[in-house]
C-alpha cells in the first residue's frame, strides 16, 4: 500500500478517507488537521497561554506534542486521581514527556488538594465512578486554569470521543448538552475558554501519531472504566463504521456544520459564583462542592440538603456521557 | 508467529504466511480499532506476516470518563 502523498510505503490506512500515508507524511497530515481545527473555530493564537489537560494517554500527549511542535505556549496539567499503579504510570508518562521536551508540567494531587481520590469517590458517592471522575476533572482544570492565568484549556478529545458523546446525548435528547458540544466554548463568567483541537482526528490517528512521534504513552486502560457508557456508544459507532467508513465523521461534522444552530439557546443559563468555592455554577453550590461534601460526609449548608439540590446532584453525577455543569467532558 | 495482545497483556501463537487482515479476522479484531506493530514499525492490514514475525496488536480505543 502506497502513501497518498509521496508513494512511499504506507504505515497508516484511513479508510474513511480512502487513503494511506507513510511514517513521514502522516504526522504532517495530522498536524494540518489540527491547524485546520484551530483556525476553523478560532481556538487560540500564539500569544495565548494554553493549559493542556494531560493524562499520560495517547490523545493528550499527542495534543501537547503537536501544540509544542507548532510553536504554541502550551503548559501541561496532570491531575493525580489516586487510581493505584495506573495513576502512578500515567504520572510517570506525563513527567517523562515533559522532561524530554523541556515543557512545563503542573501536577495537582486530588487527595492532597481536595481530600479524596477517585476510587473513594466511586465507593462513597451516589453515582458512578466515571461520572464523579469527569466532574472532578472539569472542575480542577477550570480552577487551575483560572488561578494560573491561562487563556484557554485544551483537551485531547478526538473524533471518536465526540461522536460517541453526541450519539449518547442524541439518544436521550439532552438538548442542553447537545447545544454546548462545540469544539470551542468561549470564556464566560469564570469559565475559562475550552477547546478540543483533535476533534477532527480519530483514535486510530491519534494513536498512530503518538507512536510515530515516539511518545511513550500509557496503553493500559483505567481499571475502573469497565461498563462505561461512552465505551458502549463507541463500540456501537465502530460497528456501523466497519461497514460504512466515514459515518462517525459525517455524524459529528454534520452536527457542527448544520446542527449547532438548531439547538442555540438551549444552554442559555446564568452562572453565579458557588457559595463554597467561588467557581461558576447554576445554583447555590456547584456540583463539585456538593459531590465532594457527599464523599467526605460534610454539609455545605441548608440549601444543599433541599430536595431540589439533591435532584441536581443526582442528575449531574449520573451522566457519564457529558456530565456536570456548563462545559462538556474533559479528557485527561 | 507470536502475537502480543494488550489490555490485558497476553501472547498467542498463530500461523503466519498471510496478510495481517486475516490474522485480525481470526482474532475478531476490527482493523480500525488497533495499531499493528511489527519489529517496532507500524504496518497496515495489507502487509503479509511470516511465521517468524512478532506482532503487537495495540488497541486505540480509550474509554475513560468524559
Amino acid at each position: 500500500m502506497k502513501c497518498k502523498r509521496c508513494s512511499g510505503s504506507a504505515v497508516v490506512e484511513l479508510r474513511r478517507h480512502n487513503a494511506a500515508f507513510c511514517k513521514v507524511c502522516f504526522p504532517e497530515v495530522f498536524t494540518e488537521q489540527v491547524r485546520k481545527a484551530i483556525r476553523r473555530f478560532d481556538m487560540f493564537d500564539p500569544s495565548d497561554r494554553i493549559l493542556v489537560a494531560v493524562s499520560g494517554g495517547k490523545d493528550s500527549l499527542a495534543l501537547w506534542d503537536v501544540l509544542l511542535t507548532t510553536g504554541y505556549d502550551a503548559t501541561g496539567l496532570y491531575l493525580g486521581l489516586g487510581i493505584g499503579g495506573y495513576s502512578d504510570r500515567s504520572h510517570d508518562a506525563a513527567v517523562a514527556f515533559a522532561e524530554a521536551r523541556g515543557a512545563e508540567l503542573r501536577v495537582v494531587d486530588l487527595a492532597e488538594r481536595y481530600g479524596y481520590d477517585i476510587p473513594t469517590a466511586g465507593r462513597k458517592g451516589s453515582r458512578s465512578t466515571c461520572a464523579v471522575c469527569g466532574l472532578t476533572k472539569r472542575y480542577v482544570f477550570n480552577r487551575a486554569a483560572a488561578e494560573g492565568g491561562f487563556d484557554v484549556i485544551a483537551t485531547g478529545h478526538n473524533l471518536d470521543d465526540e461522536a460517541a458523546t453526541l450519539l449518547g446525548n442524541t439518544l436521550r435528547w439532552k438538548t442542553d448538552y447537545i447545544a454546548r458540544q462545540s469544539p470551542a466554548l468561549p470564556a464566560r463568567d469564570g469559565m475559562v475558554r475550552k477547546v478540543k483541537p483533535l476533534h477532527r482526528l480519530s483514535e486510530l490517528e491519534t494513536a498512530a501519531y503518538a507512536f510515530l512521534r515516539g511518545i511513550d504513552y500509557v496503553v493500559e486502560e483505567c481499571p475502573l472504566v469497565a461498563g462505561n457508557t461512552q465505551l458502549r456508544y463507541k463500540n456501537a459507532m465502530n460497528t456501523i463504521e466497519a461497514t460504512s467508513p466515514g459515518t462517525k465523521a459525517q455524524f459529528l461534522f454534520g452536527y457542527l456544520d448544520r446542527g449547532i444552530p438548531l439547538f442555540a439557546g438551549d444552554d442559555d443559563v446564568a452562572l453565579v459564583p458557588c457559595g463554597s468555592c467561588g467557581q461558576p455554577t447554576i445554583g447555590r453550590f456547584c456540583a463539585f462542592c456538593r459531590a465532594r461534601a457527599q464523599i467526605l460526609g460534610e454539609h455545605l449548608g441548608s440549601a444543599d440538603r433541599a430536595g431540589t439540590d439533591d435532584r441536581e446532584v443526582a442528575r449531574s453525577l449520573s451522566d457519564e456521557v457529558l456530565p456536570a455543569e456548563i462545559y462538556g467532558g474533559a479528557e485527561t | 508467529m507470536k502475537v502480543k495482545l494488550r489490555n490485558p497483556d497476553r501472547e498467542v501463537e498463530l500461523h503466519g504466511g498471510r496478510p495481517i487482515r486475516e490474522v485480525l479476522a481470526e482474532l475478531d479484531v476490527d482493523p480500525d480499532t488497533v495499531l499493528v506493530i511489527r519489529s517496532g514499525e507500524l504496518v497496515t492490514r495489507h502487509e503479509n506476516v511470516g511465521n517468524d514475525d512478532e506482532l503487537e496488536i495495540r488497541p486505540v480505543i480509550s474509554g475513560g470518563a468524559a
